[in-house]
């Protein structure tokens, strides 16, 4: 466990980063803190591992004052993460990883034997180990940053804007890869971002700073969209709150409607102006007939898998469909139903209706872990 | 024409490990000398300035002025001539150096110390390191420099093939001056030549990067 104990760094020149932070990050879990640019965020992070000292309060990393600690022993037990990954360009990724296992005092064919180890585990082949980080992808080069934060297998992992400097299509991979490395691991993570969707995505809880460094809100990601402490924090959230909330539940009790599936046969029959879901003869669905014209099918979009998918998938596939119905299948693909964009907002209005009255929802899940 | 050398002087070859001798050795002994003090500016960045001002004002020192002061210490010696070129060599070795160790990325230097790296230990094997194609320019510059610098000795009587020159003025040989020329410029070269293979051999990672992959 990480606490903060009314911590406070002020400089010499009277600038204040930090005020008056309080606040624990249970073992085991991942919280985020975010905010703006000067809201003290990274100056936080740094005081876990003192690399910034704090001038007021104390921060205990498993019940022990940092302050006491030897900085070099302490920083050793702590993995770190860094935007641009910071990788010794000198030295291959092998031996990028196997740094801290040899600061520790591992042989040089011990340490290289754990790092291939956890090269492995993240998900980076034997075949990059001889290279040097200059001849990686942005992408990769973070993956080694995370390999190297990992190799002593420290309890804690501290990460400072670790996805901010790669694209978003590799940056949601890598967020998924922590999220399945986590589920794994179970280390104790503090990551620092600016980005709050990356925080509500990552965090079992939320710490948002605001300018000066003064703790807005500590929660889950679920409380702080459902509940945003005050006008800054449902500020920073954005006006998408209600839409992002859908992410946290679940497509599994939907009521579905199976009457307007038919095969193509009887769709050759069919009369009136309602919208036909054509199934092929497997029962997967091939596209939409609009009942009051005899055109072409149109196409199904993205079905959702219920159960699976979260809510705001299924709002979404039946914002884009033709016939503004998402499709429901099975694993096999087999259409199960439809429901309409009106039939998804009346479920998450019961959800909600639901848990304020204290009952809990069907609904509700956490995000996939 | 003949193109002996008088045996006064030494063979070609003597002559030839003296100017490699003085030259090399005032590169080497400014490198020793160079690291550290760039490693000190690095590390308080307040006595840059000064260090940057003492090594101009020696560089501004006449060679031949360095070399006959230097006798009443080190007599009509290699060292004479070696000190003084050394203390030339610093005043381009230690800008190449400071701006070596300051390129290196902070992201890199903040996760050595994240990592649990002490300073002189970050600054020996992750600075140092990232420094040298720096470090290595300025000692091929100042090594070529040295080459050519050493032939003033032999107003001092220890030129190496700079006794060709004033040879070649006492003797009224032409061929002395040309043979000096020749050999000088060779030697430049080649050494010249073997850093650039020294920079190769010691900074793999610089020579790798052709083949990126995604």
């Amino acid at each position: 466990m990480i606490t903060f104990d009314n911590v406070e760094k002020r400089y010499p020149d009277g600038t204040v980063a930090v005020d008056g932070l309080s606040l624990e990050v249970p073992t085991g879990t991942l919280t985020v803190f975010v905010g703006p640019s000067g809201c003290g965020k990274t100056t936080s992070l740094r005081m876990i591992n003192r690399m910034v000292e704090p001038s007021g309060g104390r921060v205990l990393v498993g019940g022990r004052d940092v302050l006491d600690e030897d900085p070099r022993i302490l920083r050793r037990g702590i993995g770190y993460v860094i935007q641009h990954a910071g990788l010794f360009p000198h030295r291959t990724v092998v031996d990028n990883v196997a740094t801290v296992p040899r600061l520790l005092g591992a042989s040089r064919k011990e340490a290289r034997a754990t790092a291939m180890d956890v090269l492995t585990r993240v998900g980076l082949g034997k075949e990059l180990a001889q290279r040097y980080p200059a001849q990686l992808s942005g992408g990769q080069q973070q993956r080694v940053g995370v390999a190297r934060a990992l190799a002593a297998d420290p309890p804690i992992l501290l990460m400072d804007e670790p996805f901010s400097a790669v694209d978003p299509v590799v940056r949601k991979d890598l967020q998924d890869e922590l999220l399945r490395l986590q589920s794994v691991l179970a280390k104790t993570i503090v990551l620092v971002t600016h980005d709050i969707d990356e925080a509500i995505k990552l965090g079992d809880r939320v710490a948002v700073l605001r300018p000066g460094g003064v703790l807005a809100q500590y929660a889950t990601p679920e409380e702080l969209l459902t509940s945003p402490a005050d006008d800054f924090v449902a500020g920073f959230l954005g006006v998408d709150r209600g839409v992002r909330l859908m992410s946290f539940f679940s497509s599994a009790d939907l009521p579905l409607r199976t009457d307007p599936i038919v095969t193509r046969d009887d769709a050759e029959l069919a009369v009136g102006d309602s919208w036909l879901l054509v199934a092929d003869d497997d029962g997967r669905p091939a596209g939409w007939r609009d009942g009051s014209t005899d055109t072409e099918l149109l196409p199904v979009g993205r079905p959702f898998v219920p159960g699976r998918d979260p809510l705001r998938v299924v709002l979404d596939a039946a914002v884009l469909s033709p016939s503004g119905h998402a499709v429901a299948v099975d694993d096999d693909g087999r259409a199960l139903g439809v429901i309409s964009g009106e039939e998804v907002a009346a479920a998450v209005r019961a959800a909600h209706n639901r848990r304020e009255t204290g009952t809990p929802s069907p609904l509700e899940m956490r995000k996939s872990r | 024409m003949s193109l002996r050398i008088p045996g006064y002087l030494g063979t070609f070859w003597e002559l030839l490990g003296d100017h490699l001798v003085m030259a090399l050795g005032a590169s080497l002994l400014g490198l020793v000398l160079a690291l550290p003090l760039g490693l000190a500016c690095v590390r308080w960045p307040r006595v840059y300035a000064p260090v940057l001002a003492a090594c101009s004002v020696l560089y501004s020192i006449p060679s031949l002025a360095f070399f006959v002061l230097l006798i009443a210490f080190t007599g009509i010696s290699r060292t004479t001539v070696i000190l003084p070129l050394a203390v030339y060599a610093l005043a381009g070795l230690v800008p190449n150096v400071v701006d070596g160790l300051r390129a290196v990325p902070d992201s890199v230097r903040q996760s050595a110390v994240a990592m649990g790296f002490s300073t002189p230990r970050r600054l020996l094997t992750v600075d140092l390191p990232l420094a040298i194609p720096a470090v290595i320019a300025g000692l091929r510059v100042a090594t070529v420099a040295n080459i050519s610098m050493v032939s003033v000795g032999a107003l001092i009587g220890m030129g190496a093939f700079g006794a060709l020159f004033t040879a070649s003025v006492q003797l009224d040989r032409l061929d002395l001056a040309i043979i000096g020329i020749i050999a000088t410029v060779v030697m430049a070269l080649v050494v010249d030549a073997v850093l650039v293979l020294v920079q190769r051999l010691s900074t793999p990672w610089m020579r790798r990067t052709s083949k990126v992959s995604r």
